[in-house]
């Protein structure tokens, strides 16, 4: 029987011991005697969301087909265990092996958002790896990064040995294969780091050189090393069918977040909203097979005995296949219990009709994301939703018998004023109107409307990387603008509004477009105590701001000014495909509230193109 | 058409808390492929029903967990079918078919647990036993020689002082630890621990600082077949 690293008494202490036990189904055993590579992959936040994750279920399962390479999991150990880890010097383990995670060839780790930054140095540090990669000696593990935050991966660049900038099934073979190989021939850690550096998509944050301008601006971002490339190429597989998908997910003894089978059915997006950082990353999209679905969606169900199943993606109704899935896993699936979870559709007479399907109407909810409340500032965000076809899909909804809306919103985008604010309620507002046109003998109670805002943070690789963001006492100025706004609507009472926290808006801003002199404020605010910076009961403002005065870094200087057309951004040198002059030119047109159209109506040349894959070559098949 | 599954619990395992065990044999049943039936409604779910609660860190050798089937199967191959898709610490030792009524679930009929308390070196390993001390066999009948043992008995809402020497059927040593005969069931239930608690208040040890594993050897019901015989008890699965 296995060990584990923790003992009993620990065990039957802390909350939830079985997010450190390991032994879940379909997790991976292997014999280490007959392994060459032993991989950790780390999710850097509590169990239930890292085992939420397909990104690292799909990773897992592509390392383990390999004979030589061991795939574990690690996670952030929650804030109890955290304490006795460090009171005990209990080095961090994985969970399938239990052995501790020094002793592996390589530390992967996810990096899905900012608020993670710290964790991340507390997996590390756990572990006994030094925190910089520059301390880091011959036995310690290989530390590298991947994950939509790697987009920009800057503020991090002295915790990590590499980043893998793009997805992951592409280069991680040939990664892995180098390791080996340099490993077979005695050849050192920084003989392996310069291997890595010259394959496709791999980048090695300490063979290059960022040097400043006088206004604190990029004056130049230059390699160091002869193996060192100039740009990053993203990595992308151009045929979603014909590539790795797990079978066989881990199956979590504890509720998880996402406790279900999920089916990713596309990846990338055709509409280019101009404040979406994930629909620029992942272009160009692309669909995976109907066929090869279905039979994922019954072989993963059999394999996990999961009781519900859902569909991933960015703008799921613009699966062309939607219809044709969707029907097939009601009439298969339906009668067996299992729950359909639907993502978030255009409603539709097909969407309202499968929705009434699988949800009791009378508890579920529409969901609109209009993003903005007026269409001046929609057209500015390039978000094709009208007022007319908001309006219209929820009559449709309420004379099928819903009763509920929730809505979703930004404020502080470029240019908004006080009147898009406005716009926001009033837009509520007039839903609510139209559900009262429904005689009362037809509908079902009040209804009820729920707003949420979160605030807009400008993302590299969007058209809205050159915008300002705003401080605190701004954000929360315009908050209660549409709260305010929101008491003067005729039906107030079947209106609901929440808005999110500002401050943690601040710190992404300052995360998602900063440079590599961050390391040093995420360094410090680690050492002052900060962790799972994402959870509001431990996320602490305080030290955060301390953390910035203590390394002398100037939040402002990140958020709030609009940068120029010329300026050198720390993450120009990944090439993501989309060009940075297609980008500013959108920003232009954002200016000027011009719509384009999306991939699907007309080619914009974005120069994702040369990747030749999805929606680009489909219409020339 | 109704079945009683009889599973072992072991290993690491015992952190797995009730619910998420239930959780566990939920997806197990659909992987093995066993014909459960469910309730109906918009959010289905099998008609699954477990007889004892079984607490964090504790073993067992007996747990019970009544299903209704919407079709026969074999009951060999069921207990085959759930073992293969189960995993290390939980074992299918027993598939059998109980009678329909409401008044035979396991829930209604459990009258009494076996337990073995197991001292330890430390808590830190469950694995690690310690012999007894010279003196606790005798102490242990002077123990069970009081006329009542009132201890203070926590629920979740309330505290009350309880006698629960009635509650105690059997307590000795024995070789490998304090075999425990004790009351079980909703209308009156004993925890082992409160019994070895007690035990260890009244020789005049700290609990908190003596520990113990504890092991559940089965779970019983009365003996219909002794209704004369007010101890006469069978496991569950025996009925």
């Amino acid at each position: 029987m296995r060990k584990l690293a923790l003992n009993d008494e620990i065990l039957l202490k802390i909350e939830k011991p079985a997010r450190y036990i390991g032994n879940e189904v379909n997790s991976v055993m292997k014999d280490k005697s007959k392994i060459d590579i032993r991989f950790a992959m780390c999710f850097p936040d509590v169990y239930e969301i890292g085992m939420s994750h397909l990104g690292i279920q799909i990773l897992y399962d592509m390392f383990n087909r390999r004979e030589d390479v061991w795939c574990e999991r690690v996670y952030s150990p929650w804030t109890d265990l955290d304490r006795i880890m460090r009171d005990e010097q209990i080095p961090l383990f994985a969970l399938e092996s239990q052995d501790p995670i020094k002793e592996f060839d390589f530390l992967g780790i996810t990096i899905q958002y900012e608020m993670c930054y710290t964790n991340i140095l507390q997996v590390i540090d756990l572990s006994g790896i030094p925190l910089n990669a520059c301390d880091r000696s011959e036995s310690d593990p290989i530390v590298i990064g991947g994950g939509p935050c790697t987009y920009n991966p800057e503020p991090l660049a002295d915790f990590f040995d590499m980043f893998y900038i793009g997805e992951g099934e592409t280069v991680y073979d040939q990664l892995l294969d180098a390791y080996k190989e340099n490993k077979k021939h005695g050849g050192s850690r920084k003989d392996y780091l310069q291997k890595a550096a010259e394959i496709e998509g791999i980048y090695v944050p300490q063979f290059y050189r960022t040097e400043y301008k006088e206004d604190g601006t990029i004056a130049s971002f230059t390699p160091t090393d002869p193996h060192a490339k100039q740009t990053i190429q993203k990595q992308m597989i151009a045929d979603l069918t014909d590539t790795y998908y797990p079978m066989t997910p881990v199956v979590p003894f504890i509720k998880v977040t996402q406790d279900r089978v999920v089916l990713e059915i596309q990846r990338g997006c055709i509409r280019g909203c101009r404040f979406c950082q994930a629909g620029m990353l992942y272009r160009p999209t692309r669909e995976r097979d109907v066929e090869t679905l279905k039979q994922y969606a019954c072989a993963m169900l059999k394999n996990t005995g999961h009781e519900e199943i859902s569909l991933s993606s960015l703008s799921s109704s613009d699966y062309s296949q939607l219809k044709e899935l969707v029907t097939f896993l009601i009439e298969e699936f339906k009668d067996e219990g299992i729950n359909i979870c639907l993502p978030s559709l255009r409603i539709d007479a097909f969407s309202l009709d499968v929705m009434g399907k699988v949800q009791d109407i009378r508890k579920s909810s529409l969901t609109f994301a209009p993003e903005a409340g007026s269409q001046r500032m929609r057209d500015v965000i390039n978000k094709g939703l009208t007022e007319e076809i908001i309006l219209d899909g929820a009559g449709q909804a309420f004379e099928g018998g819903w009763n509920k809306v929730k809505l979703y919103f930004m404020l502080g985008l470029p240019t908004e004023t006080k009147e898009d604010m406005k716009a926001i309620p009033r837009l509520a507002d007039k839903i609510a109107r139209r559900y009262y046109e429904i005689p009362k003998d037809k509908r079902s109670g009040k209804c009820q409307i729920t707003t949420s805002t979160s605030f807009f943070i400008p993302k590299p690789f969007t058209p809205f990387q050159w915008a300002k963001m705003y401080d605190t006492e701004e954000y929360i100025a315009r908050a209660a603008v549409v709260k305010h706004e929101f008491q003067e609507q005729l039906n107030r009472k079947s209106l609901k509004y929440h808005w999110h926290e500002a401050d943690v808006t601040v710190l992404e801003g300052v995360f998602a477009r900063g440079d590599r002199r961050l390391s040093k404020v995420i360094l410090e605010a680690y050492r002052l105590g900060c962790l799972y910076d994402s959870w509001t009961e431990t996320f602490d403002n305080e030290k955060w701001m301390q953390a910035f005065e203590n390394t002398g870094v100037d939040i402002g200087f990140y958020n709030l000014r609009e940068r120029d057309q010329g300026e050198i951004f720390p993450w120009d040198f990944i090439d993501i495909g989309v060009t940075k002059d297609f980008l500013y030119q959108e920003w232009e047109r954002a200016m000027k509230g011009e719509v384009t159209p999306n991939c699907r109506v007309k080619c914009s040349g974005c120069g994702v193109m040369k990747y030749k894959g999805g929606v680009c070559i489909e219409s020339k098949n | 058409m109704k079945a009683r599954i009889k599973f072992r619990k072991y290993g690491v395992m015992r952190f797995i808390g009730h619910l998420d065990v239930m959780r566990f044999f939920q997806k197990a049943m659909r992987r093995a492929g066993i014909p459960i039936a469910f309730t109906g409604g918009y959010s289905p779910h099998m008609i699954m029903s477990f007889a004892q609660p079984l607490g964090v860190g504790v073993t067992s050798d007996g747990e019970y967990l009544d299903i209704e089937l919407q079709e026969e199967i074999d009951p060999q191959d069921a207990v085959r079918r759930l073992n293969e898709v189960s995993v290390e610490g939980i074992e299918v030792v027993n598939f059998c078919r109980i009678p329909d009524d409401k008044k035979s679930s396991g829930m209604t009929i459990v009258a009494a647990a076996g337990y073995r308390a197991v001292l330890l070196e430390s808590a830190k390993s469950a694995d690690i036993p310690r012999a007894f001390p010279e003196s606790w066999k005798e102490k242990m009948t002077e123990f069970l020689r009081q006329d009542s043992i009132v201890v203070l008995k926590r629920t979740k809402r309330s505290e009350a002082q309880t006698d629960i020497k009635p509650l105690i059927y059997q307590m000795r040593l024995e070789e490998n630890g304090i075999y425990l005969f004790l009351a079980a069931g909703s209308e009156q239930n004993l925890k082992p621990d409160l019994v070895i608690k007690a035990f260890l208040d009244f020789i005049g040890e700290d609990p908190d600082s003596v520990p113990f594993h504890y092991h559940r050897i089965d779970v019983y019901a009365r003996n219909i077949r002794k209704p004369q015989d007010a101890m006469a008890f069978v496991p569950l699965d025996q009925v």
